[in-house]
This record gives structure tokens, C-alpha cells and sequence, in this order.
């Protein structure tokens, strides 16, 4: 079955406060889509609320991959049936080497007794990490721990790499990185691209469309998706900023603060 | 409560004891002392932990060690701990030595690694000059009893500009609650030399009923220039009481590494302590720990600072569960005149249960102005955002907080140098952690 994502009118709040105020989305299988839109508009909130994190309450609205319905799931759920968030601000977590996670994740989605086989794992793993230019030492460091931005970004793209996901889910994954590191980024994401996949990608510069050439580019302010369009919609933006979509709507402050 | 005996022994049956044993005049002479001081000293008295609520007094009866004919006359979980194809091994079941073997090669070079009170008659006047010099007999009834009743035991020297490569292997194992085990550990490192040393301080948990204390001392001492690094796990049983108290003497440039797991089901006190008498001399002490059950702990690591430019670290990292409690006291203290010192130190507690207690306690005494300090005391839950993380990719919620909670003690299991000993700490762990 192709892959489809589907989001429809989903609401979310932090701390009791709304901040996404009903978002509708539709993802195929092979479809690439940008968000972008100021500061503080409600991007990262909803990665998060699609990927289920703790602090965030869903008050309204449905999210489904080929479907079934995500926000029923766990975490860890979501995760296996097919969803991908590279993070904005990845964890650190001391202790847990970097390889020895990953393992762990491919496993996951590994019935019991038929686990990868170290030599698998290793060689697939090393194989990726040569993709990505990244220092075979970073297997065995600690997860995150003291990598810089760009290489915590990196690291989130041998994520995706490795587990094969249905929905990706980038959340500024250009944010800290090099010119190089850009496109060896954008280079692993379009080997991604596939019938199977779909990609959401969340950023605030043309720079990486420029690499990745979106299908559509959605811009979000005040917790909602307020314009949509092609990549043109992209060049604009980065070319005349957002003053241009606020008269359009008569908004003054784009925060969700200001409902 | 139980009612407790004041001393479990007393001068006459001490020396007794001593002379049956063969032992040398001196060592009978320095017993009877110790069970006389035993009788009047104070328990000591760590913080906020009472450990005269113990009970102290179980400390038993000798008990004549029968010799193992092979390494397959012992428990198979004794086995399990040594390493293959070790030359260089030593294991007391209850009250003495069973078993102690070393490789004709470190044996040419001067090498000596037998039991204590084999040492005590063969070498005696080298013993003599280190025995009961770093942990005195007559500081507290711990250490009074523990010089009245030691047993078994391991001494180690190793010569001017010797290396021993390999680590020396000890298994010190009781099965008995009614037998004393005590045993002391005493290690000479002479000038530029260099040693490891692994022992593994455990319970037959099959066979152990009754409630048992281990009195134990360790002295460690490190000539000019000497690298000694002392690995330990211990795992007495649930009725088991551990009372260890380590302690080295470092040298000018001399350097100490410890590494320790205490991991009992029991309740627990342990001290480990390096003195920095020496120029240049350093220090690093790792200690990890699982509480579990009701059980207590009082967990003390100590750097004291004499020599100039000397140098310690200090790390503990304790995992509580159920309602266990631990007070976790980390000590720098720099000495007038030790100037250009450094020290640091750091106890790290995970909570995972909320009737768990954790305590952790940095205390930096510095009389010296030109030094330089540090500590970072942490206790906390599970970190939900890494959870969080773990879990966005496919990891279950129980097996992200094994990373998180194994992850956390990693920085000492990793440093565990003997492979049977680090494989067995990670059983330990799992057996701690999970059962
Ligand atoms: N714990 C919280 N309590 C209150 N408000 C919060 C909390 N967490 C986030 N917010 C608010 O929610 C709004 C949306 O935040 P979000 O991180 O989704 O923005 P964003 O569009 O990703 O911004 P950026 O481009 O800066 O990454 C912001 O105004 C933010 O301050
Ligand atoms: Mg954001």
C-alpha cells in the first residue's frame, strides 16, 4: 500500500496552553513538504505532538499513517509503525553508546530471537556513517553527548537512514550545520526519497530546498497552516520575509501567543 | 531488636586462637591488643546512617579452610568469576585461603601473592612494616575487631621497577554464616612498579542462611613513582553486613586507581581512602552502587591531600530502588602546604522508586590557599525527555530506561580491567537491577 499520512484538524496544548489550533495536512508516499514560518508559530509542537512527546496534550483532531490512528499509540509505537522525527534538539544521553543504541532500535523492529547479527549491524551502520562523512569514532561515542550542533544533526540522519521510515519528519536539520554538511545531509535525504516515503520538512531557509526540492511548501503562523503553495511559495519567502503573508491575513503578531 | 554482645572476643581467645593457628608472636601479640581495644572503642559513626542498628556481632567462629584439590571442587559460581586461564589466582572460602597459585615467571621476578597469614610467617618482617599502617587497630571497634579476628587474606609485593601485566586474581567467598570471614587485603607496590589487582567478594546465596558480618580492611601502598590499580565487587547476601574500609598511601608520583562495585543485597559501609602523602602523587576512586529492598548503605569515598601538586578524583554513581537508602559522602581535604593540589569529586544518585532515599554529601576541607576544588552532587529520576527520545525510535519504555539506568553507571563497569569480573558485575547489575 502507498504510503499516506493523514492530519486533520489536530489541536494541541502545552501547559494548558493551545498552541497548534487545528492543523490539516495530507502526506503521499513520495511527497516532499516544507513547513516554514517565523519563530515561536507552533513547527516544533507539532512534530512533537505527532511523535507523542509527554508534554504535549492532544485536544482535538486525528492523525492516521496507511490507516491507523497514531495518537492512540505509545511512543515507541509510533515510532515502529513508521514515523521518524529528526529533532530539533536532540537528547543527550550519557552512558549509552552511540552504536549500542542504534542496535537497540533496529531490534526493536526485529521480532525476539531474530536479532540483527553484530557483523550486520556493524558493516550497515559503517556503511551509512561513510555516506554521511561522519568519524567511524562516532559509534562509539556516548549518545549526543558533547556533539556539536552540526553533528547531532548528522547523527539524526543516520537515524533515519538506518530505520527505513515511512513518514520523516525533519525538524530544522539545517539549523548548525556547514555548507559540506548541508548537502551531505540533503544528499542522504533525497537517497530516502522513494514511492514509500513521505518527508515534512521543517525549516526557516530556501538553502536546503534548494537541495531538496519540495512538492509543496506550507507556511505556519499562529498555530495554524495559514498559506500553501510551491516551491515558488518558498523563493518568495525567502526573498520578501513574512510581512507580506500577515497583510495578506491582517495578523500583526504571528506567535500563537496572540490568538 | 536482637540484644548484641558488646565484643565478640576478648584478648585470651583471640591469642588462643592466634598460637592454634601457628601464627608468629608478634601477630598473637597485635590480636590480643585489638580484642582488648575492641572491648572499649566506639563503632564508627558515619553520617546519618546508624549503623549500630546493625547487627555488628555476627562475626562467627573460625573455621579450618580445607584445601581445593582443583579449582573444580569450588562452587560453580565461584568459577564462574575466575579467569580464564589465570596463573595468578587466590580464593578464601569462609575463614581462609583455599586456593593460590602464581606464574613461575612473576614468582622469578620477586613477585609475592599468597594469602596474609602465610605471609605473616614467611615475610614477616616485610609485613610487619605495612600491616595495620594505613588503617590503624586501634581507631574504632570496626578496626580492633577486624585486627582480632582477620583471616585469610591477600598479600601482595611486587619489587622495585617491577610490572605485573596481568591482573592478580582474588574470589573471596563465605557459604557459612556461622564462620568468620574477614579477610584483609595488603598490597606493597615498590618503587616504579606497577600491579592491578581484582578480587571479588561474594556469597553462596544458596547456601547462607543465618546473619553474618565481613569486617574487611584494605591497605594499599604506593612507593615513589608505583601505579596500583584495585578492582573490587562485592556481592554478600541479603543477611549479610559489609563493613569495608580501603585505604591507600601514595607516594611522591605514586598513583592509585580504584575501582569498586558494591553491589550486596545487605547493609553496607564502605570507606575508600587515598592518601596523597607524596609530591605529585594521584588518585582515582570509582564507586557504583544498587540499593535495593530495605536494605542501607553508607558510601564514603576520601582524598587527602598532603604532597604538593597532588592530585585526586572521586566519582560515585548509586541506582536506588524499592525503599533502599544510601548517604553518599564524598571528603576532599587539602593539607596546609599542599600547594598546586587539586581535587575533585562528583556523586551522581538515580531514583527509581519515590521511597527510595539518596543522600549525597560533598565536603571540601582545604587549608591551603593555592589549590584548586571541585565537586557536583546530583540526585534525580529518570530523565522523561531521554526517555522520550529513546522511545521516538522504536525502543520500548523499559528497555530505554535500562539504557538510561545501565548508561549511568557505565563510566565504572567500563573500567572493570578483568573480563570474568566485568562480565559477572553486569550479571550483578541485571540480578540487581531487574530481579
Ligand atoms: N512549556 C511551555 N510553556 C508555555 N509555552 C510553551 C512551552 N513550550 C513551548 N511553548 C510555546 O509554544 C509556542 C510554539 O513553540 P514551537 O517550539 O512549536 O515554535 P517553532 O515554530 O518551532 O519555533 P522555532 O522556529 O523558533 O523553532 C512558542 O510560543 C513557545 O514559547
Ligand atoms: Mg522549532
Amino acid at each position: 500500500m502507498a504510503t499516506q499520512f493523514v492530519i486533520d484538524g489536530l489541536k494541541a496544548e502545552i501547559e494548558g496552553k493551545e498552541i497548534l489550533k487545528g492543523i490539516n495536512l495530507e502526506i503521499k508516499g513520495g511527497e516532499i513538504h516544507a513547513i516554514m514560518g517565523p519563530n515561536g508559530t507552533g513547527k516544533s509542537t507539532l512534530a512533537s505532538a505527532l511523535m507523542g512527546h509527554p508534554k504535549y496534550e492532544v485536544t482535538a483532531g486525528s492523525a492516521s499513517l496507511n490507516g491507523e490512528d497514531l495518537l492512540e499509540m505509545e511512543v515507541d509505537e509510533r515510532a515502529r509503525a513508521g514515523l521518524f522525527l529528526a529533532m530539533q534538539y536532540p537528547s543527550e544521553i550519557p552512558g549509552v553508546t552511540n552504536s549500542d543504541f542504534l542496535r537497540s532500535a533496529i531490534n526493536a523492529r526485529r521480532e525476539e530471537g531474530n536479532e540483527i547479527s553484530l557483523i550486520k549491524f556493524i558493516r550497515q551502520m559503517e556503511g551509512k556513517m561513510k555516506e554521511l562523512e561522519m568519524n567511524p569514532e562516532f559509534a562509539h561515542r556516548y549518545l549526543n553527548e558533547g556533539f556539536s550542533g552540526g553533528e547531532k544533526k548528522r547523527n539524526e540522519i543516520l537515524q533515519m537512514l538506518l530505520l527505513d521510515p515511512k513518514i520523516v519528519v525533519l525538524d530544522e536539520i539545517d539549523s548548525g550545520l556547514d555548507i559540506d554538511a548541508l548537502r551531505i545531509v540533503a544528499n542522504g535525504v533525497n537517497a530516502m526519497r522513494s514511492e514509500e516515503r513521505g518527508f515534512l520538512i521543517i525549516t526557516h531557509y530556501q538553502r536546503l530546498l534548494n537541495y531538496i526540492t519540495p512538492d509543496f511548501v506550507h507556511v505556519m503562523m499562529q498555530g495554524r497552516i495559514v498559506k500553501s503553495g510551491g516551491p515558488e511559495l518558498a523563493q518568495r519567502l525567502e526573498n520578501e520575509g513574512y510581512d507580506w503573508v500577515k497583510e495578506e491575513l491582517g495578523i500583526t503578531d504571528e506567535t500563537v501567543g496572540q490568538a | 531488636m536482637s540484644t548484641q554482645l558488646t565484643t565478640p572476643t576478648d584478648r585470651g581467645s583471640a591469642e588462643t586462637l592466634a598460637r592454634g593457628k601457628g601464627e608468629p608472636e608478634w601477630l598473637v601479640a597485635l590480636r590480643g591488643e585489638a580484642a582488648e581495644l575492641a572491648g572499649t572503642l566506639p563503632w564508627p559513626k558515619p553520617e546519618k546512617v546508624r549503623i549500630e542498628r546493625w547487627n555488628l556481632t555476627a562475626v562467627g567462629g573460625y573455621e579450618t579452610p580445607a584445601s581445593a584439590s582443583s579449582l573444580g571442587d569450588l562452587p560453580a559460581d565461584v568459577q564462574e568469576l575466575i579467569a580464564e586461564g589465570t596463573e595468578n589466582l587466590l580464593v578464601q572460602h569462609n575463614s581462609g585461603v583455599v586456593w593460590k597459585q602464581l606464574s613461575a615467571e612473576l614468582a622469578a621476578k620477586g613477585v609475592i601473592f599468597t594469602d596474609l597469614e602465610t605471609a605473616c610467617k614467611e615475610h614477616g618482617d616485610l609485613v610487619q612494616q605495612y600491616l595495620f599502617q594505613a588503617v590503624k587497630k586501634d581507631e574504632d571497634k570496626l578496626t580492633a575487631l577486624h585486627a582480632a579476628l582477620w583471616n585469610g587474606g591477600v598479600f601482595v609485593y611486587v619489587p622495585k621497577n617491577v610490572e605485573v601485566e596481568l591482573p592478580l586474581q582474588a574470589v573471596l567467598f563465605n557459604d557459612k554464616a556461622e564462620a568468620t570471614f574477614a579477610p584483609h587485603v595488603l598490597i606493597v607496590a615498590d618503587s616504579n612498579s606497577r600491579v592491578s589487582y581484582v578480587d571479588t567478594v561474594v556469597s553462596d546465596k544458596g547456601s547462607i542462611n543465618g546473619e553474618f558480618v565481613h569486617p574487611s580492611v584494605v591497605e594499599v601502598f604506593v612507593k615513589p613513582g608505583a601505579l596500583v590499580r584495585f578492582g573490587s565487587v562485592h556481592s554478600l547476601g541479603e543477611k549479610g553486613v559489609d563493613l569495608t574500609l580501603r585505604r591507600a598511601i601514595v607516594e611522591n608520583d605514586g598513583r592509585v586507581e580504584w575501582v569498586i562495585g558494591d553491589l550486596n543485597d545487605g547493609h553496607t559501609l564502605s570507606d575508600t581512602k587515598s592518601i596523597m602523602q607524596g609530591q605529585g602523587s594521584t588518585s582515582e576512586v570509582k564507586v557504583i552502587s544498587v540499593g535495593k529492598n530495605a536494605q542501607q548503605m553508607s558510601l564514603t569515598t576520601q582524598a587527602v591531600h598532603f604532597g604538593k601538586s597532588s592530585d585526586s578524583n572521586m566519582i560515585t554513581r548509586a541506582v536506588m530502588k524499592d525503599s533502599a537508602s544510601a548517604i553518599i559522602n564524598g571528603i576532599t581535604k587539602i593539607e596546609h602546604g599542599a600547594t598546586k593540589a587539586n581535587g575533585v569529586q562528583t556523586e551522581k544518585v538515580l531514583m527509581l522508586s519515590p521511597k527510595a532515599r539518596g543522600d549525597a554529601n560533598p565536603i571540601l576541607l582545604i587549608d591551603e590557599d593555592d589549590v584548586t576544588a571541585g565537586h557536583a552532587a546530583s540526585v534525580g529520576q529518570v530523565n522523561p525527555e531521554q526517555v522520550y527520545y529513546l522511545m521516538s525510535r522504536g525502543i520500548s519504555r523499559q528497555d530505554a530506561e535500562r539504557l538510561i539506568i545501565y548508561g549511568f553507571l557505565a563510566p565504572v563497569v567500563s573500567e572493570i580491567s578483568v573480563e570474568a569480573v566485568r562480565t559477572q558485575l553486569q550479571r550483578l547489575l541485571e540480578r540487581k537491577l531487574e530481579g
